[in-house]
């Protein structure tokens, strides 16, 4: 067992322990501590060095700290806002106010209990995740729940905000969301990690599990732009009833450990998947997508577009899974993984994973890892535009056409002039991007 | 306004202008015919700096200057304009910041201030309607998914932002209906000027009809082979390159 492995089991046993949470905290231990710790030759963590955990010692709880807020800046929308601060929730900055379908963990009623029992740890599977066995041991009121009951919609979106901000020592915050839709059911979601542009030196698990039920639509996005050396490992677990819809975007910068798992399981008929995700690291940052979607029954649909620039002496990693079972004749699946480097020491490793073992289903892949299109270089600065300008517009234009499709107004409103000013920092060369 | 002399360039390492000669005065039209694979888009990519294009020999100069000794873009603000063959597109970049952005470039290398956004999009809008584009065709990505008669018009678009003054038209007329080649024509013909030059390139006689040039050349085996007035076009649209290559032979 590693190090970080006694760690975290030590911080556990630091947290208060209620009762209704006892199951999922045991379980989730014994199978964090069962689990192998992974190594260069672990599959799923193959170019993903895991050294920065080994490297502190993580030996208490991150606190709430105050200072933050004027430091992050919010998404401009009318929505329900939760903020956890270091993984703790703070009521002042969050709205008093929750509509029925929303709350924390530590405040929900008996009904809403028996929900998480239902629900909480039972849509991952840890075994197959180490870092959600974790989040299942480390389980504490300070999670989300959204419960949407039959045909109701939440009225606004729900906006929750991760703020990590530096405590002095390594320290860990664990962040948890459990949404469940009912049949028909429909909801938006926006979890935004953040932290103040200080260096941290925390680590965060994070884990989102989800049931979009039978004709239920969930929009989800998860926004990572925190500091780069926030340490971060997140999973997004998902099962699709039949018909259901599961609507997703993700978007990160690079940190010492960033590493964020998708998984979707097809479990109904019809079910439909839209995940569009976008990774930009910079100077010596890291960035892990790995996506694993599970095509278990006839006739769903998936399509997965991520796009990548890697600067400087980047690192990305994306990994894209597909898994068409026997019985999931007529699926279509599309997965498109497009990469730039912008400089000669930028690495990136990209792979499709294909396992089809139905005959009758449409399935199209490819990755691609290229420089600027040197023709449309070449068209720009023939209208005059200078080569430093026509670079930033097309490495903004190559993230663009993702972003463009982003249904959330806000979300794009919040990002394209924060993801554009990562291409330079001289305003001119900003000036004449589109942010709409 | 533009002398080329004995000018030699390739791609790939194979030579594709073999000592090319062209004198072409302010206020002009030139045309350029000639067989396909002659070289005509290759004279054009090479006056206008197109990486992959290696100038081996020759020389041009361009109002005083010599071209060799600028980048693309400042080609482009000293007045040089190609209307591309085949634009490019770029999707994620929007055709109004695109056009905005050149359109400052320019001002900016003469010296004036960015053009306000509310005037830019009041002049792109009226732009538009001279060459017949939807102004819906600002907000879409640079010539994405544009037909290719749209992608020819927007060219035009570009052209009459951006008055150059020396415009090279590389078969401007190729793929546009009857109407579109008389829009064309128009937008020309409305910005010859006294020291502004055209070379249309292109081969049909038929837009020649609406812009009507001081010169025909032919273009082939990477040289000007012949020379003549208008009617050599219509010569040519008789009878074919053949007896000009034969004549030359
Ligand atoms: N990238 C390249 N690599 C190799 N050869 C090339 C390349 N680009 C152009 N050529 C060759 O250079 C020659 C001249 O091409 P160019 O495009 O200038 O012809 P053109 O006269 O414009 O023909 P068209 O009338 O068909 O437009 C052709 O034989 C073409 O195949
Ligand atoms: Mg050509």
């Amino acid at each position: 067992m590693s190090d970080f492995q006694q760690q975290a089991l030590q911080l556990a046993g630091q947290q208060d322990n209620p009762d209704w949470l006892a199951q999922v905290r045991k379980t989730g231990a014994q199978q964090w501590l069962k689990s192998p710790w992974p190594t260069r030759k672990t599959e799923n963590w193959k170019y993903t060095p895991l050294a920065p955990l080994q490297r502190s010692e993580f030996q208490q709880w991150a606190a709430k700290t105050s200072g933050w807020q004027d430091r992050i800046e919010f998404l401009e929308l009318d929505a329900t806002r939760l903020v956890f601060v270091n993984g703790e929730f703070d009521a002042d900055a969050s709205d008093s106010e929750l509509p029925a379908e929303v709350v924390r963990f530590g405040d929900a009623t008996a009904d809403q209990h028996a929900v998480i029992a239902e629900h909480l740890g039972h849509i991952v599977d840890s075994e197959q995740h180490l870092f959600a066995a974790l989040s299942n041991a480390w389980a504490s009121e300070d999670g989300v729940l959204v419960h949407v009951p039959k045909n109701g919609e939440l009225s606004k979106p729900l906006y929750i905000v991760h703020v990590s901000t530096p405590t002095g020592v390594p320290a860990t915050a664990n962040q948890r969301l459990l949404v469940v839709l009912e049949t028909g059911a429909r909801a938006s979601v926006i979890e935004h990690f953040a932290s103040t542009d200080d260096e941290q030196d925390g680590f965060v698990n994070s884990l989102t599990e989800v049931n979009v039920g039978e004709n239920a639509e969930l929009r989800h996005y998860r926004i990572n732009l925190e500091e780069e050396n926030l340490l971060h490992v997140g999973g997004i677990h998902a099962n699709l009833q039949r018909s259901a819809r599961l609507r997703g975007f993700t978007v990160s910068l690079g940190s010492k450990l960033k590493r964020i798992d998708y998984q979707i399981n097809h479990c109904g008929e019809g079910a439909h998947l839209d995940l569009q995700g976008v990774y930009l690291p910079k100077n010596k940052q890291f960035v892990d997508y790995h996506t694993n979607v599970q095509h278990k029954v006839p006739h769903c649909t998936s399509n997965e577009v991520f796009r990548g620039i890697i600067s400087d002496s980047a690192h990305a990693v994306f990994n894209g899974r597909i898994h068409i079972h026997k019985d999931a004749q007529k699926t279509l699946a599309e997965l498109s993984n497009k990469n730039l480097l912008t400089s000669s020491k930028a690495e990136i490793d990209t792979k499709p994973e294909l396992e089809i073992y139905a005959d009758d289903v449409k399935c199209a892949h490819g990755a691609t890892v290229s420089q600027l299109n040197k023709d449309a270089m070449y068209y720009l600065q023939a209208r005059g535009i200078s080569r430093d300008e026509a670079q930033v517009m097309l490495s903004f234009g190559f993230i663009n056409e993702l972003l463009q499709d982003v249904a959330e107004p806000a979300v794009r409103d919040y990002l394209a002039p924060r993801l554009a000013g990562l291409f330079s920092s001289n305003k001119e060369l900003l000036q004449h991007l589109q942010y709409e | 306004m533009l002398t080329i002399k004995d000018l030699r360039a390739s791609i790939e390492n194979e030579e594709i202008l073999k000592g090319l000669s062209l004198d072409i005065k302010p206020g002009e039209v030139h045309a350029i015919m000639g067989p396909n694979g002659s070289g005509k888009s290759t004279l054009g990519n090479v006056l206008t700096g197109r990486e992959a294009y290696k100038v081996t020999g020759g020389s041009v100069d361009f109002n005083g200057k010599n071209l060799f000794d600028l980048e693309p873009e400042e080609r482009a603000r000293e007045g040089l304009f190609l209307a591309f063959q085949y634009p490019v597109e770029i999707p994620g970049v929007s055709n109004m910041e695109f056009l905005k952005a050149a359109v400052d470039a320019h001002r900016e290398h003469r010296g004036e201030d960015a053009i306000s956004s509310v005037d830019f999009l009041k002049l792109a809008r009226e732009t538009c309607k001279e060459v017949d584009l939807d102004p819906s065709f600002l907000k879409r990505g640079v010539n994405e998914g544009f037909s290719g008669g749209e992608k020819k018009r927007n060219e035009i678009l570009q052209m009459m932002l951006l008055k150059p003054t020396l415009c090279i038209l590389d078969e401007t007329d190729s793929g546009l209906d009857i109407d579109a080649l008389q829009v064309v024509a128009k937008g020309v013909n409305a910005m010859r000027a006294e020291d502004r030059s055209f070379v249309v390139v292109t081969h049909y006689q038929r837009l020649l009809n609406y812009i009507v040039p001081d010169k025909v050349h032919v273009l082939a085996g990477g040289r000007i082979v012949k020379t003549g007035g208008k009617e050599l076009a219509e010569e040519l649209e008789a009878k074919g390159y053949s007896w000009v290559e034969e004549e030359v032979a």
